[in-house]
Formats: C-alpha cells, structure tokens, sequence
C-alpha cells in the first residue's frame, strides 16, 4: 500500500471518529452521520487501486453488482421498516455484517492456506477470531431477528442446554487450537469450525426471551465490529481497524448500561433464560398486596388532566404496538395549549431497545426538549399533579424499590407512584414483559383506563377540547 | 518496534477511544447510535471487494460475492435508516 493511500484510511478513521462525536447530540446527530457515510465513500475510492486489478473481468461485473444488490436491499429494509421494528432492522443489517466479516476471514484463511507465502501466528488467530466472531454473529442476529419478528418469541429451553452449548463452544475452541498449532492448511477443520460456529451462534441466542434480544443485539453488534478489526489486521487496513474496534467498545458499553438499567448482570441475561418466566395474567384477584384496582373513565381523566399544573407522560412500548404516538402527541399540544407543562419521561429501556421511545415520539414530532430521562423526572415527581402511563408496566413498578423478593428488586425506575394521581392506560391487567405483578396499579392515587390506547387517547383529545 | 505491534496499539487505543466516545451520548440517541455504529462496521465492504478481487475460483468467487453483498447491505441500509431515524429528532419550534 503506498503511504500516500495509508493516509486516506487514517482521514477515514479520523471521519468515522468525528461522526459518532457529532452523534452525542440530537442538533448535530445528522450530520454526524453523514460525516461516517462520507468517510465510507472516501474508503471505498481509496480501496479501488488496492485491488490491483489489470482488465475489467467477471469478478469486476460480480462486484458491482454485489454492491448494487446490496444497495438495493439496503434501501428498501431501510425506508420500508416501521420504527416500531427498528431493532429487528438492526440486528438484520448487523448479521449480514458479521457474515461478510466471517466470509473475509474464511477466503482470507484459504487463499494463504494454498499459497506459497504460508501462514503466521498472529495472522492464523486472526483470521480464526474473525471467522468465528463474525458466524456467530450472523446466526445469533438471525434468530435474533425472528424472534423479534415474533417466530420464535418463547425461549426455547431445555435440561443441560448450557452444558452442551458448552461443549460446542469447547470443541470449537480445539478446533481454533489445532489450526493455530498443528494444522495451519488443514481446510476440513477449518470448514468444519465454521459451521459449528454458525450453530452456536444459533444456539446462544435460542435460550434467551424476546425481551432480551436488545441486549443481544447490541452483543453481537460489537461482536461483528471485532470481527471486522480483526480482518483489517490481515488485509493491513488501519480504518477497517479502528471502526471495527470502536463499534466493538461502544457496542460492549452499550450492553453494560442496558443491563444495568435492567438491574440484571449480562451473565443473567445471556445464560440466565430469565425470559422463560412464565407471565401470571389474568384478573387482580391474585393479587396479596392488598388493595383495589380502581378504574377510570376517559371524561373524569379529562378533567383531571385539563386542571392540572404539571403532567408527566410516561410512555411505554404499548403506546407503540397501539401506534398511538401521534394521539400523545394531540394530547400534549391540547394540554399544552391551555397552560399545563407537559413533559415525557422515558426510561432507558423503554420500547423494545434503549432511546427507541424517543424515535418513536421523534416520528410523531414530539420536540426532543420536551422529552425528559429518568433521572430528571424522578426529583420533580412530587409536583407533579398527574402521571399519565401509558402502555408501560415494568418501567413504572414500584417493587423495583419496594419488594426485596422481586427479581427487578434494586432497578431503576421512573417513580410514577410518587405523583398526586397516576392515570394508567393499559389494555387489560397482564403483566409486563418481565411477567411480573405490577403494585402501582393498586396504590391509592391510581385509577387505570381500560381500553385500546389509540381509542383511549381519542377519547381524551376529545373530552379535553370540549372542556 | 514492529508493525504489528505498532497496529496492535492503535487496536487497544481505539478500544478506549469507543469508550469515551459512547459514554458521551445521552440515552435519547441510543438507537440511532446502535444504527450508526452498525452502518461503521460495514466497512467490511471493503474487505469483501478485496478478496473478491483475488478470487480465482468458482467457490471462492460465489463466497466473496456474497460478502460483497452482505458488506453493501450492510453499509448502506445502515445509513439511510440511521438517516431516517435522526431527521425526525426535531426541536420545538
């Protein structure tokens, strides 16, 4: 490579550096990202006189229209998915990734294999890391995918499944071993690792439930940028290096602060099968604590609302299954248009991945000012004259601080309990995602509005404007 | 010193880098930035045009295109949606 190319990668880098700075605030996030789409234009120029190609061939034409295909499936997934579904887009779009990362390194690993500049050490560990991370990422995000999609959303469990996804993992580890020490050319334990790296990929994320996959999906995004460092090591290309590895940090980052606003150790998540809980629906009839559900109708709540000084929204995933966000937003304007303040709390891991509320409420030009985190909230509750929850459940349960036996004993939460009145929209009395009992909607200041969200929220815009 | 050593340290300093770069990002934006960071690691187009280029048969040709394929996919569709995403963040006006 000459060195005047090697510069081109390192701006490249330095693009890619710039653009996830400028992503750290909603006024410059835009333009961040292009600033990274623009260091990915400069590099794909920059790569064209590295391919040292003599004539136009057929893997010429092969290439353009690899990229063209993939441009294409690229755009429709991306302005044909719904905001609901981004994460299932995510985890799409990061496990073809993963398997362009595993497909590199695996080409890679055969071609020096058979030829007569041999092999090293460090470019043989390389090349099995890549291979490896990146295969299972691109079956993990697979299964990832469909059970977001809701194919497979049960966990599927069974006895010492963690002992034999051990021994997979184990025998895929000898394999790696072997090829490093003993057999650098031997391509029938290479191809065979491969595929049992797809499998286990298959098989690390079949265990865990629906609600988890975000965590999972934020894993294996790291995973597939590492996967990616690793082949730049090999093909000697410092920005492949440095994106690969800055999307491996983040995405690791990124996992850990999702576990803690969940209050669960990623080893729970991944090994834990915590999703598998059963979900105890049904009436308030099994419920010990004490108390009554005291329901509401849409005009008492009105007015309610229409008195109140100060309301705090708190919306949850079921405010974007009900595709409601647009009524919200009527509401809040409503609101806001006879003197109430009106702010939105949202919990970090509200919707089905973190900060996925904000664009969802983004889509239905909800301002992001408005758009408050928990940890503002929280201090202002006992202002606040009403709460009005609104699809979320797990995110709002007081257990969370006051139930030593629960198991999201210890999480943070948006402390809606602590308003004068908390008015909680829901469809019926099932438990959250995490199938746990839900004490708010007992609690003296609570009354719940039973009912579809969107036809709910109609309801209200209607009494409020009348009023 | 020897080159891999010394890529070897631009790996571990881009290790912390990612660190500081994501602590900095409010949790309002984390969706976009799982996005964008997905659309980074797309570079591996890159990778894939390259071992396309130096495929010289039919099973090594059929897998590098493949990797063309997904490594574009990935590129591209992680951008526009990411696009797509942060053009809705707007202030009140």
């Amino acid at each position: 490579m000459s060195s005047f190319i090697a510069i081109i990668f390192i701006a490249v880098a330095v693009l890619f550096i710039l653009g996830i700075k400028l992503l750290s605030s909603p006024k410059t996030a835009r333009y961040g990202n292009l600033v990274a789409a623009a260091g990915m234009l400069v590099a794909f120029f920059a790569t064209i006189p590295l391919m040292k190609l003599q004539s136009w061939n057929l893997n010429c034409t092969l290439m353009v229209v690899g990229i063209v295909t993939g441009l294409i499936i690229g755009a429709i997934g991306a302005y044909s998915v719904k905001m609901t579904a981004m994460p299932q887009m995510v985890a799409l779009f990061n496990g073809v990734g993963g398997g362009a990362a595993a497909l590199v390194a695996s080409l890679e690993f055969l071609r020096r294999a058979n030829s007569p500049e041999g092999t090293t050490t460090f470019f043989t560990v390389t090349m099995l890391f890549a291979t490896l991370i990146g295969s299972l990422s691109f079956s993990g995000s697979l299964v990832a995918f469909s059970k977001l999609q809701g194919y497979l959303e049960k966990p599927r469990t069974f006895p010492g499944q963690n002992i034999l996804n051990g021994l997979v993992l184990a025998v895929i580890l000898g394999l790696c071993v072997y090829l490093t020490g003993w057999a650098t050319t031997n391509t029938t334990a290479f191809i065979v690792m491969f595929s049992l790296a797809l499998v286990f990929g298959v098989a690390m994320v079949m265990p865990i439930g629906g609600a988890d996959m975000p965590v999972v999906i934020s894993l294996l995004n790291s995973f597939t940028g590492l996967a990616v460092a690793a082949d730049g090591f090999t093909i000697n290309n410092i920005s492949m290096i440095v994106a690969g590895t800055l999307v491996g940090s983040s995405g690791t980052l990124l996992t850990l602060l999702m576990c803690k606003a969940m209050n669960r150790p990623v080893t729970n998540v991944l090994f834990g099968a915590f999703g598998s809980t059963t979900s105890s629906s049904g009436a308030g009839a099994a419920h010990v604590g004490g108390g009554t559900v005291k329901p509401i109708q849409a005009d008492e709540a009105a007015l309610l609302l229409g008195n109140a000084q100060q309301v705090v929204i708190v919306p949850g995933y079921g405010m974007a299954v009900a595709q409601a966000q647009h009524q919200v937003r009527e509401l809040a304007d409503e609101l806001g248009k006879r003197g109430v303040e009106v702010r939105f709390a949202i919990h970090p891991v509200a919707g089905r991945m973190p900060g996925h509320m904000n664009v969802l409420l983004a889509e239905a030009n909800v301002p992001y000012d408005q758009l408050c985190e928990m940890e503002a909230i929280n201090p202002t509750m006992d202002r606040v004259d009403v709460c009005l929850v609104i699809g979320a459940n797990d995110v709002v349960n007081p257990a969370a601080r006051e139930d030593k036996s629960s198991p999201i004993y210890g999480m943070p939460i948006i402390e809606a309990d602590r308003a004068k009145t908390v008015i909680v929209m829901k469809r019926s009395m099932a438990a959250g995602f995490a199938g746990i009992e839900n004490n708010l909607f007992y609690k003296d200041n609570t009354r719940m509005l039973f009912g579809d969200a969107k036809a709910s929220l109609q309801a209200l815009i209607a009494q409020v404007k009348a009023s | 010193m020897s080159t891999e050593i010394l890529v070897f340290f631009i790996f571990v300093l881009s290790i912390f880098l990612g660190f500081e770069l994501i602590s900095r990002v409010p949790s309002m934006l984390h969706t976009p930035l799982m996005s964008g960071t997905n659309a980074i690691h797309g570079i591996i187009l890159l990778g894939g045009m390259l071992v396309l280029a130096s495929a010289d048969s039919p099973l090594t040709i059929a897998l590098g295109f493949i990797a063309v394929v997904f490594g574009s996919a990935n590129v591209f569709g992680g951008f526009m949606v990411t696009d797509r995403m942060l053009q809705m963040f707007k202030k009140k006006k």
